[in-house]
């Protein structure tokens, strides 16, 4: 009977959301067909919570781009931007989206609708120029939010602080420039109802997606931040919002809280416990996780959960009885974690040492993203004079196959991972 | 009294050691790795066999190391020359704390504990710049043997600046200051000084701590040595062993384990 329960329970997570992803692509390939456009958005702040409102389609180019890379087509498409005259050191992602622009679409899961608007943060640096791109080829409205970082020397103002705001003013004042522009591109009115039902749903995905992350915590760890991590990540960003995101993140928190009660683990073997701080190597994307499974290391927590959700993983809960100002509240606190989880990663990673249990730290700069990868060095630096932790720096890219060596990161990770054997060796004599 | 080996298999060289019980290094071989890896491994721990004028039966542990240390097959397991490189550095030069490793196609910082262990490391990335390749590739331009290009390059009094980073233009650089006239050493003396300035900022990153010990191939080159020694402004530790000291550090991490498995489960050996 446990293993009937095993087999249903085990994995479900990751099927359902492959299930849901193909659908979606489905969908997209559909719309493209017909010639029907989409919004094109970006996962640190998509503000998916407004554009659902007028039914707009989404496409997430970081998300597309990513794909042809875990398919192990990303050269063919940065042949197509760098011979057009994109150089090597532009960001792949953008390289990727501009190659498929060229080819109407054409992507290894199907066709992807061109732009009807752009929306985006300014969490990444490279979102404005990319969105510029679009405005170029495509003559379209690109709607640019900007939220207001953390300020002076890492302090940051919250909810009642008279900063705090002004700056959720500011925030409120440029969605209600989207409302518009929305307005004014469909035809449609904006309804405040519809909006309360879809943040009613990204409450219920961020309160999972919060507790997902928070159960990994269990030993041995419930999935793999890195790889399971990231079928998860891309549903809370794809269907944020909808009732089939909130239905997934129900049933992930149920699973989970199966594996914890039964203590079910990943398969692999753990005897190391690793935060990951980056993004994924997506050219060896299976591989580059093996070489640390192999030696019996799991990834329990990464940053990129945090960022690269656009900082839901905090849990923020949208006030149903007011819903603008709580969106703008929402958009500023979240948009604001996601771009100190790529500045101060060490500062949330000491915080969860212990209750994670981490083991080492693994550093991941990538050669064409300076916005998560910049930081990486002096941050490295701040982790080592405020803790033992071991950590491993390593240098890919997260869609030029080009510059992925595989044996020379498999001889560091190796040697990381002596490193780690040594000092357990020395723990367990007490020495 | 067991034997123990390492064999280090490198891009350009590989290399096999066998020390005895005491830690001492009893035969060695030193030969191109050329295309066949696992040949290349297998000649050379025979060469370090048959120079320690000792059996096979007697050797107990074998260690293979470098990139090719999953090619060693006939060895027990498998460390990576890092963590060799350090465990063979501290047990010629205990205060070693630092060690710079500059091989064929790598140049490693590595920082270790008092018992050899690994601290932090790191390494080039990508691309060949500032390793001994970068110094094969002058060699090849200016038709000099490799074992030459260090003396000839202290003789020079005015040295060019090299700008280029990537080894492969190197070459036309270097040519480049050829066809403006420039003398062979100064130009050479150049080429050293810009690998130096790279392994220096590597060596930066995890920290130039006490004393620094300088292994690998290119530790051979007099004319790097004087150029660290100078650019850090303290005297590197240079063993006689420098090229070896990758295997060597095979060979203590397999007596390790030739003396640890010799304890009985619960007792003292």
């Amino acid at each position: 009977m446990n293993e009937i329960k095993n087999k249903e329970m085990v994995g479900r997570g990751t099927r359902e959301g492959a299930a849901l992803f193909r659908d979606w692509f489905q969908d997209l390939t559909e719309k493209a067909e017909k010639g029907e456009t989409a919004a094109y958005v970006f996962v640190m702040g998509s503000i998916a919570e407004i554009l659902r409102v007028f039914d707009l389609p989404m496409v997430f180019p970081e998300i597309h781009s990513l794909q042809t890379a875990v398919r192990h087509v990303a050269d063919d498409y940065l042949n197509v931007a760098e011979d057009y005259g994109y150089s090597p050191d532009i960001c792949g992602y953008v390289k990727a989206d501009f190659a498929m622009q060229m080819q109407n679409g054409k992507h290894p899961m199907g066709q992807i609708p061109k732009p009807g608007i752009a929306v985006l943060t300014n969490a990444c640096n490279t979102y404005l120029k990319w969105g510029e791109i679009w405005e170029r080829i495509y003559d379209i409205p690109m709607v640019s939010i900007d939220v207001p970082a953390t300020r002076e020397a890492g302090t940051r103002t919250w909810p009642g602080d008279e900063q705090f705001e002004r700056e959720k003013r500011y925030v409120k004042t440029q969605l209600k420039e989207l409302i518009e522009i929305c307005e004014k591109m469909t035809g449609k009115k904006f309804d405040i109802d519809k909006l309360r039902e879809i943040l009613g749903h990204v409450n219920t995905m961020s309160t999972g997606w919060k507790r997902v992350m928070e159960l990994n915590q269990s030993r041995p760890s419930l999935f793999n931040a890195l790889t399971d991590g990231t079928v998860y990540l891309g549903m809370s960003n794809v269907f944020r919002g909808t009732p089939e995101g909130a239905e997934f993140f129900t049933r992930l928190v149920e699973e989970m809280e199966y594996m914890s009660a039964n203590g079910i683990g990943t398969l692999t073997d753990e005897k190391y416990r690793l935060s990951f701080i980056g993004v994924p190597c997506y050219p060896i994307f299976r591989r580059f996780n093996e070489m640390f499974t192999e030696w019996g290391g799991a990834f329990v927590m990464s940053t990129y959960l945090w960022f690269a959700s656009g900082g839901t993983n905090l849990g923020v809960q949208y006030d149903l009885d007011n819903p603008m100002d709580s969106l703008a509240e929402g958009v500023l606190i979240s948009v604001r974690d996601a771009m100190d989880s790529m500045f101060h990663p060490e500062l949330t990673v000491l915080d969860k040492t212990n209750d994670f249990n981490i083991d080492g730290v693994v550093y991941h700069p990538i050669k064409s993203c300076r916005t998560t990868s910049a930081g990486m060095a002096d941050n490295r630096r701040a982790l080592m004079e405020n803790s033992d932790l071991p950590s491993l720096f390593i240098e890919s890219d997260m869609m030029d196959s080009r510059v992925v060596g595989e044996a020379q990161m498999k001889n560091r990770i190796d040697a990381f991972f002596e490193g780690l054997a040594s000092r357990k060796a020395k723990e367990a004599i007490g020495a | 009294m067991a034997l123990s080996a390492g064999v280090d298999v490198g891009s350009t060289q590989t290399k096999a050691v066998i020390i005895n019980e005491g830690l001492e290094i009893v035969g060695r071989s030193l030969i191109d790795t050329g295309a066949n890896v696992v040949q290349a491994a297998e000649k050379s721990y025979l060469n370090a066999l048959n120079d320690s004028g000792r059996r096979e039966e007697e050797v107990a542990y074998v260690i293979g190391t470098g990139y090719g240390r999953y090619k060693v097959t006939f060895g027990d397991t498998q460390v990576t020359e890092i963590s060799c490189h350090g465990r063979g550095a501290v047990h010629m030069f205990p205060d070693t704390r630092t060690v710079l490793d500059m091989g064929g196609q790598d140049t490693k910082a590595i920082a270790v504990s008092e018992t050899g262990e690994i601290v932090d490391f790191c390494m080039n990335d990508k691309c060949a710049a500032g390793t001994g390749r970068f110094l094969g590739a002058a060699s090849m331009a200016l038709d000099i043997p490799l074992d030459e290009l260090g003396s000839t390059a202290l003789k020079s009094e005015k040295p060019v600046k090299i700008s280029t980073t990537c080894t492969v233009f190197a070459e036309s650089e270097v040519l480049s200051w050829l066809g403006k006239g420039k003398k062979i050493e100064d130009i050479l003396l150049g080429v050293h000084k810009s690998i130096s300035s790279r392994s220096i900022s590597l060596l930066r990153r995890v920290g130039l701590n006490q004393q620094i010990t300088f292994t690998g191939g290119v530790a051979k080159n007099i004319g790097m040595v004087e150029v660290l020694n100078e650019n850090i402004g303290k005297e590197l530790n240079v063993s006689d062993e420098s090229h070896f000291m990758g295997a060597l550090g095979a060979a203590l991490f397999a007596m390790d384990h030739i003396k640890t498995s010799r304890i009985p489960a619960g007792g003292q050996a």
